[in-house]
């Protein structure tokens, strides 16, 4: 019944146009306000469904596309198309922005509808980024999500908003600027801006080195990964609950999407070149932030940091398979690197999105995120504290949680590169831990500290649906993970084979 | 049988669910009943299972129960391998904890966190099974970060005590550095064999052997030994070998039950097990061997040395523990798996039965684990002194208890194998037989013996524990006095273990064990001529003689001795050591990438700075924008000027 739908547009313009409808619906009738967003936001949902039960993983073709003139004068089209790499970020998005409407309930009191309007808007801007195939419409998407983001951190942030947003927006929109200058430069080479078109234009190892610089820049900025990271910490800190959800759970994964769909297979020869530059950064992001974790006073600046590290293994994975297939042992392990990193970019969404929702629901209560302000949460928030642990534990990358899935593959992949990358990689096991069970040694173990933490109240029903919502995924995920990787093999397989052919 | 595989872990872990999430609902009987009842289920499952395997010859069963992922052709699986180790290990496991099960609900009768504890100790069960019970590393992996999990929720128990979150989290650290060496010894594995299945590796295992890696540039190293001493450290984490034991100590932290548990049957038995199931890996190494024996045999010696200076009751078990992994440990490195199997065996039950003894004394002591405050407790604890009594006996290797043949077959095969380092392994392991008597029976005539040194109001309210905490010190002692005498035949010198366990001829330790054994009782006379029993037995005469004989003693022997007592009293200073150089530069290094890296260099020079940079730029082009008309004026015409030269000119 879905084959005729254009299912893939009706996911982007249902949240757009119903955020514009809240919007519309104005401050007078705030209930009102979240009622419409929520309906939206599960009404996608229930559409995304559709992308995952009939989606063919037998096939590493584009599915459900829509093509359509659109700029006929520079051959810009609207041509959407999902594929296994694509389509669970898109489900991840869906899912996720239902969880951040819950979560933003009663907490948010100040210019309801708008609020909830950036999130839906938000939500088709970023699921248009993950299903457009021409790059222009990609772009376009890729800066529009930006502005209800640079809004939500800006109206609905701390204290030191202003700072953090014009950081926030500078580093992305610079990054990008240079990307579209790469866009143009292939497009006056093909006349066209349909991606697949760049991925079959033959370039010489100089344009192929600059593309790739680009690229690396509009990407790792969004990652982030080391050494353009410090936007990140400081965007957390001021955003309010939600954003931060949707900036880690989502946005961070348009980085590690865009390597996959523009760096790899663009520029397969300068990538191989090049690698070794990206995994220098991914380890120094596991290793370096790791320890700059460990010492973070402020509960978000830590998980911003510790989500830092663990999107280094997203670009390790990704970036680790030229390595691994000029391997003398065979080629095996290079798809068990690239699907270890798609996997790890979904389960980051679940566990970081419920780090910081953690921390949301105590920073409602306390008014602060300052590590030494907390200790012995557990005795007064016992359900909380449980939900809390687990998460730690799954950032922590527990076996059984799905932190544990992606960081296991690209280690076991990454040996076979290189038993160093895979003894620095394989630290964060010691490290993850550190800094995730200290801070909750001292946040929810503990005697009560002060007369703050003895009055919290425990988690409400709401907050539990969330958090428990959160936690099936992230042991679903743990305990089952192959229904996920599952729809990734054709894909990944096809992107391995167009890598592996020089274009020189 | 298959149904019988499943329902073994599962009865357990749904006990635990049900005591976890619906232990309001439940209350506190409740809690107790769904899991006693669960774990009763997987015991009597178990006892089956073993039963079939070592009377009925079933056959090995080995079976994927789902696919947990596919990757790149690499099926990842879990599934039950289930052959005689892993059925001896199931009834250990659910036979321990169930009497810990039953002991809790004496031992934690007015805690608040009851339905808690309850569901944290069958969870551990749980935990337990799934590692011993795998046929592949994956799920092997799963057990090993599980059993750690649960361990850090049972040592932080108690999770107002500044000291239990201390030590939970040491714990949980310390473990994830033989984690880590594990996972790596894993990737190893996956790299040259292509699976994770434990028969599929065995088969491949030559690759493994014929392959060599550079770690270090210019040094080729044999893979084998590469994965097997990756796979060890994994178990020195677990089992708590020098210089990964220190959790072990603190996780006293814990209620007692949990310390048995932890000590007896789950958690620091997964790492010789897991050895042992890798035989047909680390056979093919004597590099790895000689790794093992000579790790081992450090912490058997000198571990056994610090239990002689502790005063907590608890944590003179502790370090006897400690000791006591070390001599399965040496057994491994000696290729005498069935032998530290063997003694993971008899010392589940005799180990099980001196936590609870201890637990009993704690209990009847009003939570007082200072053994210089006991004394003469004997009269008063009836039940508990003779429990204690064989318990000891059986520690010590007193000839017939479970511990002598056990301990003897240890010794015995440590004397006989060629490994190097088996001569350092042996000399430890005997002199060990001497301190560990020394320091059991320090601690058992300072608690029940002598002078009684307790305040007047402890003593008025001595009584021993109800049924519920002697029961299973009963049921635990019995086979504490006698398994070893029963299984000895079976265990060791049969072909019980067939294909688990497989030993090269050229590591003949057990063949020459087998030699020179003729049943259980011509072991025990052998035992008694001169040699390892009657060091035990001075060792028991020494301990009567300092701390009964002659109480002050000991004060002038430790004056005598200061450095060495304190030494030991400091554990070797292991413990600051991590403190200062592991703990303290890594927060040192952690501040010095934060402030200068992150928010001096690249924050502020790079990103503020290029802001600063730009404008600093626009400032001074802004001083050309006077706002002036002579100033424009004379601009456009030295403008003018220039060009017109320039086209004249040019």
């Amino acid at each position: 019944m879905y084959a005729d739908w254009p299912l893939l547009s009706l996911v982007i313009w249902t949240p757009i146009i119903g955020g514009i409808l809240v919007l519309f619906a104005g401050d007078r009738d705030p209930s009102g306000a979240r009622k419409i967003a929520l309906v939206v936001s599960i009404a996608t949902l229930l559409l995304t469904l559709p992308l995952y039960t009939q989606f063919n993983s037998g096939t590493h073709l584009m599915q459900f596309v829509e093509r359509h003139e659109w700029i006929a004068a520079f051959n810009i089209e609207y041509y959407l198309g999902i594929d296994g790499i694509s389509m669970p970020l898109i489900l991840l998005t869906s899912f996720t922005t239902v969880v951040v409407i819950i979560s933003a309930w009663e907490v948010i009191q100040y210019r309801v509808s708008q609020y909830m309007a950036a999130f839906l808007i938000m939500e088709g801007f970023m699921i248009g980024t993950f299903s457009a195939l021409d790059s222009i419409l990609f772009y376009i998407f890729f800066e529009a999500m930006l502005i209800p983001m640079f809004l939500v951190i800006g109206i609905w942030g701390g204290a030191n908003r202003i700072y953090a947003t014009i950081k926030f927006f500078l580093y992305t929109f610079i990054g990008s600027v240079l990307m579209l200058v790469a866009l143009i430069y292939m497009y006056t080479r093909t006349g066209s801006f349909a991606i697949f078109d760049f991925h079959h234009l033959r370039l010489s190892m100089t344009e192929q080195v600059l593309i790739f610089l680009a690229f690396l820049v509009a990407f790792a900025v969004k990652v982030p990964m080391w050494p353009v990271h410090t936007w990140l910490p400081d965007a957390h800190v001021e955003a309010p609950t939600g954003g931060s959800v949707i900036l880690a759970a989502i946005m961070l994964k348009i980085g590690g999407y865009g390597f996959l769909r523009f760096s790899l297979p663009i520029t397969p020869d300068a990538s191989a070149e090049l690698d070794w530059l990206i995994i220098t950064m991914s380890l120094t992001a596991v290793v370096y932030i790791g320890f700059v974790a460990l010492v973070q006073r402020d509960m978000k600046k830590l998980i911003a940091y510790s989500s830092i590290a663990h999107m280094g293994f997203v670009t390790l994975g990704f970036f680790i398979v030229f390595r691994i297939m000029d391997s003398a042992h065979g080629e095996q392990g290079a798809a068990l690197a690239l699907e270890g990193g798609m996997v790890q970019m979904v389960s980051h969404g679940f566990i970081s999105g419920a780090m910081f929702l953690c921390v949301g629901v105590m920073y409602d209560r306390m008014h602060s995120r300052q590590i030494a302000d907390y200790g012995g949460v557990a005795n007064t928030m016992p359900m909380f504290a449980a939900f809390m642990v687990f998460f730690a534990m799954a950032n922590a990358g527990l076996p059984g949680t799905s932190g544990f899935v992606g960081e296991f593959m690209v280690i076991l992949a990454s040996f076979k590169a290189s038993f160093w990358i895979a003894f620095l990689a394989a630290l964060t096991l010691i490290l993850g831990a550190a800094y995730t069970l200290w801070m909750v040694k001292r946040v929810v173990y503990g005697e009560i500290a002060n007369d703050n933490v003895r009055a919290l109240s425990d988690i409400n029903k709401r907050e539990f649906l969330f958090l428990a919502i959160l936690a099936l995924a992230v042991l679903g995920l743990g305990l089952w993970p192959d229904p996920l990787v599952d729809v990734m093999h054709a894909t990944v397989d096809n992107l391995l084979n167009h890598i592996a052919n020089s274009k020189l | 049988m298959e149904f019988i595989y499943l329902a073994i872990p599962l009865a357990s872990l749904f006990g635990a669910i049900v005591a976890g999430f619906f232990g309001k609902q439940i209350g506190r009987s409740g809690a107790h009943c769904v899991t006693i009842i669960g774990v009763a289920v997987s015991f009597v499952l178990s006892l089956l299972v073993l039963k079939s395997v070592a009377f009925d010859g079933a056959a090995v069963y080995n079976q994927s129960v789902y696919t947990w992922m596919i990757s790149d052709g690499i099926r990842f699986e879990v599934g039950f391998l289930v052959d005689g180790l892993t059925a001896l290990m199931m009834a250990v496991v659910t036979g321990v904890s169930l009497m810990v099960h039953i002991y809790t609900i004496g031992y934690m009768h007015d805690d608040p966190g009851y339905q808690r504890f309850f569901s944290y100790i069958s969870l551990f069960t749980f935990s337990m099974l799934m590692l011993v019970m795998s046929n592949n590393f994956l799920q092997l992996f799963f057990g090993w970060e599980a059993v750690g999990l649960v361990s850090y929720l049972l040592i932080g128990f108690w999770f107002k005590r500044e000291t239990a979150i201390y030590a939970n989290m040491k714990a949980f650290l310390v473990n994830r550095v033989g984690d880590f060496g594990f996972l790596l010894g894993i990737a190893v594995i996956l790299m040259f064999t292509g699976s994770l299945d434990y028969y599929e590796v065995f088969e491949r295992a030559d690759n493994l052997v014929a392959a060599s890696m550079q770690i270090i540039p210019g040094m080729d190293w044999s893979v084998i030994t590469i994965a097997c001493i990756l796979l060890f450290i994994g178990a020195m984490g677990k089992s708590a070998q020098v210089p990964l034991h220190v959790w072990l100590p603190d996780s006293m932290e814990g209620p007692t039950p949990i310390s048995a548990l932890i000590h007896a049957a789950t958690m620091v038995t997964a790492g010789i097990f897991m050895v042992a199931r890798m035989s047909p890996l680390f056979e093919l190494s004597d590099t790895a061997l000689s790794f093992v024996i000579v790790i081992g045999a450090t912490t058997a010696f000198f571990m056994g040395l610090v239990g002689i200076v502790q005063n907590d009751i608890k944590r003179v078990v502790a370090y006897s523990t400690l000791s006591q992994l070390g001599y399965m440990t040496v057994a491994l490195g000696a290729s005498a798996y069935s032998a530290a199997i063997f003694h993971l065996m008899t010392h589940a039950f005799f180990k099980a039965l001196l936590f609870l003894a201890a637990g009993s004394v704690i209990i009847a002591m009003h939570h007082e684990q200072d053994i210089r405050k006991m004394g003469g407790l004997k009269k008063y604890l009836p039940i508990t002194y003779w429990v204690s009594l064989v318990g000891s006996l059986a520690l010590i290797g007193f000839p017939g208890s479970a511990g002598f043949f056990s301990k003897d077959a240890i010794l015995i095969a440590t004397h006989n194998s060629t490994v190097w380092g088996s001569g350092y392994a042996y000399f430890a392991v005997l002199s060990g037989v001497f301190i560990t008597a020394f320091y059991s029976f320090r601690m058992f005539f300072l608690v029940f013996h002598g002078e009684e040194r307790m305040d007047e109001h402890t003593r008025e309210h001595l009584h021993e524990p109800p049924a519920v905490v002697t029961v299973p010190l009963i049921l635990l002692a019995i086979p504490s006095a006698i398994i070893g005498w029963l299984t000895i035949d079976t265990v060791l010198f049969s072909d019980y273990f067939d294909q688990a366990i497989i030993v090269f001829s050229e590591h003949g330790a057990m063949e020459a064990l087998a030699e020179e054994f003729h049943g259980p009782a011509s072991f025990v006379l052998h035992g008694l001529a001169p040699g390892p029993t009657w060091l035990a037995a001075a060792g028991v005469i020494s301990a009567w003689y300092i701390y009964l004989r002659k109480p002050g003693l000991a004060a002038t022997i430790r004056a005598r001795l200061e450095w060495l007592y304190q030494l030991l009293d400091n554990k070797y200073y292991f413990d600051r050591f991590n403190e200062i150089v592991f703990a303290g530069s890594a927060r040192a290094i952690g501040q010095v990438l934060w402030r200068l890296g992150d928010a001096l260099m690249i924050d502020g020079l790079i990103v503020n700075g290029s802001a600063r940079l730009v404008g600093w730029f626009s400032g001074v082009a802004r001083q050309v924008q006077t706002g002036y008309l002579n100033h424009y004026a004379f601009a456009m015409i030295s403008g003018l000027i220039l060009l017109l030269g320039w086209v004249v000119l040019g």
